[in-house]
């Protein structure tokens, strides 16, 4: 067998007991008790309107918050990819930290910016004289987009500037030297070159928002809960199995339909691109109208992510009589000797380990998996394209409780181990590392291959010494992305945690378990710790590089 | 700086990483047969799986105390929060997470005794415990802890506006606390739920004015619904910046106030609404999941969550009260939580029957 294969062994391997097995296994015991298959659970779904609303709300709110996330996220992707500027690299890595913050705590921050008697209510009530408060954003459908949108900002601006720089600025050139206007030409030649990441970008936001959770149900409100949310509920505290499981096959079916479109739409916008390193397709800034366009770019971007991460870090040190270091240092004081106690240090380690491991295990197979799907030939490919980008798209809980039921005796046993916070971590990650691989993957030309193998080159050296420098960027993306999802988690370390397991996260959750100012307070710096770490964690990961081949 | 990127080296490190990960899982298990008649020697190094919710917490000496007693190791696991936890010990019944399961409550035990998840056992201390804490009669669940659910409200909103607290539930529905009441979603929360049961118990599901009338009427009034506790507590109450002056907390969430304040306090910023019939009382008890193979050291720490030295620890910790009689309360409990007199006189068996429907029409009054 060629090595190439072989290697798919242990990522198929990986999906097929961590992934496929517990799910087959859920799904019987939740639909099938007895033996019997019964398909009344799918007839109470799909004949009440409830549900189906809940699955109309779910996908238009997705889509919304797609599209606004989009249209904030390419200026800026455009400006990442085209110029050269000081800090540029530093900016990136700021643009990823909403991504790792918990839910509770970004409510917090949007609570003290546009509540009630939030800094901006308050300015605008004192300048105009107003008795009430002018701006009602929270529990509305607007600040989930927002939400949303400062979430996944991100995805759109390093998924399609990874892929943007690398295109040759010539083609642009040579339109435009043609006569093309601005419009045309990014229309006509640019959009259909990053048009691959743009819809693997869209794909990922959009996917993000569909089993989003706690930022529609707590920045939202109980009444706008998504299908994920509902399965949940269903699921973990109802125990109505049998509706949780036609429920999240339903959206297994949806996203299943949404991937393989997308799946289509990507191969018929594939085209070989000419890729350029890094260098030659960046520039620095010129001219004042340049600089107005890009400082205005990060104005907005400042306003709208910096904010609210600005917001919590002033209250971290607000004490009630001024600024005080109090809070921090109650981080590694365990003032009541509890068990539970995970002081600061343990916490770090803990999330830097899981996240670790999680980028270690998520981009080898992530990478695997893109380069299978993309030599999967005709009209199979968008559905092994769509089925490897499925755990996005599988309700957490139900794999979870799947989990507990199939993996649950002998050396498998792994329920009470953190091999199982690893496992989830890499299911959300390495979907993430794939699309970014396979964007770049599908772009190179096949005439590379060819020279190499007329070189005398094997399969392996050829994937070595052309493909892997060409998708290196790409992988390193995927590498930030593994990262973040694994420390931002909250979830699947709150589904299997044990004290000496606890993360930064999951302190955030019980210090807010308890009434009181010190702990909103040691929450709070706990959180400005997390984002410090992570923006340090994306930089250093922006510093790998692969050989001498350049930035790719 | 070269990264690794060689998948051929990579691939072996990771099926070495999962085989050392399978190992180390499959240790530590120490069978040993179950056996009544045993001394703490005959337990030397066996491990104790002990599965709580996510409130559960405990002074880190109180658990070593256990493990030096009897020479050996307890685990903790979370298991989400009291339902979820439940739940879980049902769907893995048999073949269980742990040996012991604490947070089963005195609602939710009725689901599972149905379940048959617990093993029975009566530790001796129950004679110390006050009747009424002695919600399972058929002997599987060991109360441990009993709390209140109440209103709590911010003393320096209600004096500038003005306002005493409601005495009355049917006070919340008039203008003075329109958009000024935030609760938790029953379907999502636990002391949402409770809430809910509560008003189920004060205004009846019959006659001129139902619990459902109630929650039509909040909602009318503007009512704040949250998700779970931590949000609507400090998020909508404005004591930590929301607009609500009344949220459905604890009645020990006033004292925490005063524990966990940034700067001594004299005083809690927070008070309890007392209304007659207008708390839960809800008791945490701790069963043997059946499937274990640890009996007798599960049984012997229930004893040891009975003893004085878990109990007179419960307060600081859970913030909630110890079941044993005459186990002392710190100060601040005793200053700064009004204990409610009547709680609402809820029925386990009226409750597991009739939920399912309940939550339903909870959800299609106030959320749909």
């Amino acid at each position: 067998m060629r090595p190439s294969r072989l290697i798919l062994i242990p990522a198929l391997g990986f999906l097929a007991l961590f992934f496929v097995y517990p799910l087959i296994e859920i799904f019987r015991q939740s639909l099938a008790p007895n033996g019997d298959f019964s398909l009344a659970p799918f007839e109470t779904v799909l004949g009440d309107s409830f549900f189906l609303g809940r699955l109309w709300f779910t996908a238009w709110q997705a889509l919304a918050s797609t599209a606004l996330t989009l249209a904030l996220g390419l200026p800026s992707a455009y400006v990442f990819a085209r110029y050269e500027f000081r800090g540029k690299t530093t900016i990136r890595a700021l643009t990823t930290i909403p991504f790792v913050l918990p839910v509770v705590v970004v409510a917090i921050a949007f609570t003290a910016l546009l509540g009630p008697t939030g800094v901006l209510n308050e300015a605008l009530q004192s300048i105009f004289g107003l008795s009430q408060p002018p701006i009602r954003v929270l529990n509305t459908i607007t600040v989930i987009l927002l939400a949303h949108a400062f979430y996944n900002y991100t995805i759109v601006v390093r998924t399609v500037s990874a892929l943007w720089a690398n295109i040759d600025p010539r083609t642009e050139e040579a339109a435009r030297v043609l006569g093309g206007g601005a419009v045309a030409v990014f229309w006509r030649v640019t959009l259909p070159q990053i048009a691959p990441a743009v819809l693997s970008a869209a794909l990922l936001v959009f996917m993000f928002s569909f089993t989003s959770f706690g930022v529609v149900l707590i920045l939202g409100g109980p009444e706008f809960a998504t299908l994920e949310a509902t399965i949940y509920n269903l699921t973990a505290r109802l125990l109505r199995l049998p509706l949780a499981a036609a429920l999240a096959i339903v959206q297994i079916v949806f996203t299943l339909a949404v991937m393989w479109t997308y799946a289509r739409l990507q191969a018929r916008t594939a085209t070989p691109l000419s890729l350029q390193p890094q260098s030659a397709a960046t520039r620095r800034i010129r001219g004042r109208r340049q600089r107005l366009l890009i400082g205005l770019n990060f104005g907005l971007v400042f306003l709208w992510l910096g904010a609210p991460l600005l917001a919590l870090v002033e209250r971290s040190f607000r004490g009630a009589e001024g600024y005080t270091f109090a809070f921090y240092k109650a981080l590694e004081n365990n003032a009541q000797e509890q068990f539970f106690f995970v002081s600061l240090s343990e916490a770090l380690r803990n999330s830097l380990w899981f996240a670790a491991v999680t980028v270690l295990i998520a981009v080898p197979l992530g990478t695997v998996l893109a380069f299978a799907v993309a030599r999967v030939r005709g009209r199979w490919r968008p559905i092994a394209d769509a089925l490897a980008m499925l755990p996005l798209g599988v309700s957490v809980i139900t794999l979870a409780f799947g989990i507990l039921i199939a993996l649950d005796s002998g050396p498998l046993d792994l329920r009470a181990s953190w091999v199982i916070i690893v496992v989830a971590h890499t299911l959300i990650a390495y979907p993430f590392v794939m699309r970014s691989v396979l964007s770049v993957v599908r772009g190179i030309d096949e005439r590379l291959h060819e020279a190499a193998a007329t070189l005398g080159a094997s399969p392996t050296q050829t994937v070595r010494r052309v493909d892997l420098p060409i998708v290196s960027r790409a992988m390193l993306v995927g590498a930030t992305f593994a990262f973040a999802i694994s420390i931002g988690d909250f979830g699947a370390a709150l589904l299997l945690s044990r004290p000496e397991f606890s993360t930064m996260n999951v302190a955030i959750f019980r210090y807010l378990s308890l009434p009181g100012g010190e702990r909103l307070g040691a929450a709070l710096a706990m959180s400005v710790v997390l984002m410090l770490v992570s923006g340090i964690g994306f930089l250093l990961i922006e510093r790998f590089r692969y050989r001498d081949v350049g930035e790719f | 700086m070269a990264l690794m990127f060689s998948l051929r080296r990579i691939v072996p490190l990771l099926l070495g990483l999962s085989a050392v990960a399978l190992i180390v899982a499959a240790c530590g298990d120490n069978d040993a047969p179950a056996d009544d008649a045993r001394t703490a020697a005959d337990f030397a190094g066996e491990e104790l799986v002990v599965l709580v919710h996510d409130s559960f917490a405990i002074s880190a000496e109180t658990i070593a105390a256990f493990e030096d007693q009897f020479d050996v190791t307890v685990t903790v696991v979370l298991t989400g929060d009291a339902l979820e936890g439940l739940n879980r010990a049902i769907l893995t019944k048999g073949n269980p997470e742990g040996d012991l399961l604490f947070g089963v409550d005195n609602i939710s035990f009725v689901r599972a005794l149905e379940a048959d998840v617990f093993l029975p056992y009566r530790p001796a201390a129950l004679d110390s415990i006050d009747e009424s804490l002695i919600f399972d009669d058929s002997g599987h669940i060991t109360p441990v802890n009993f709390g209140y659910v109440l209103f709590n409200f911010h003393k320096a909103a209600l004096a500038q506006a003005g306002l005493s607290a409601p005495a009355t539930l049917e006070q919340l529905a008039l203008p003075d606390w329109s958009g000024r009441v935030a609760v938790q979603d029953p379907n999502t929360s636990s002391p949402g739920l409770q809430l809910m049961l509560v008003t189920i118990a004060y205004f009846g599901e019959n006659g001129p004015y139902t619990w459902l009338d109630f929650w039509r009427d909040m909602r009318a009034n503007d009512l704040i619904v949250s998700d779970n506790w931590t949000d609507a507590y400090y998020t909508q109450f404005s004591q930590y910046g929301g607009g609500a002056w009344l949220v459905n907390s604890y009645a020990t969430s006033p004292p925490a106030e005063v524990i966990f304040a940034e700067s001594p306090l004299d005083e809690s910023p927070t008070g309890n609404v007392i209304v007659p019939g207008g708390s839960y009382r809800q008791v945490e008890g701790v069963g043997i999941l059946r499937g274990t193979d640890k009996q007798p050291l599960a049984q012997a720490f229930i004893d040891f969550m009975l003893s004085d030295r878990f109990q007179s620890d419960i307060p600081l910790n859970m913030f909630v009260y110890p079941v044993v009689n005459g186990v002392p309360l710190p100060s601040e409990f005793l200053e700064f939580a009004q204990i409610p007199t009547e709680p609402a006189q809820i029925d386990a068996d009226v409750v597991a029957a009739n939920l399912e429907r309940w939550l339903d029409e909870w959800t299609d009054v106030v959320l749909r």
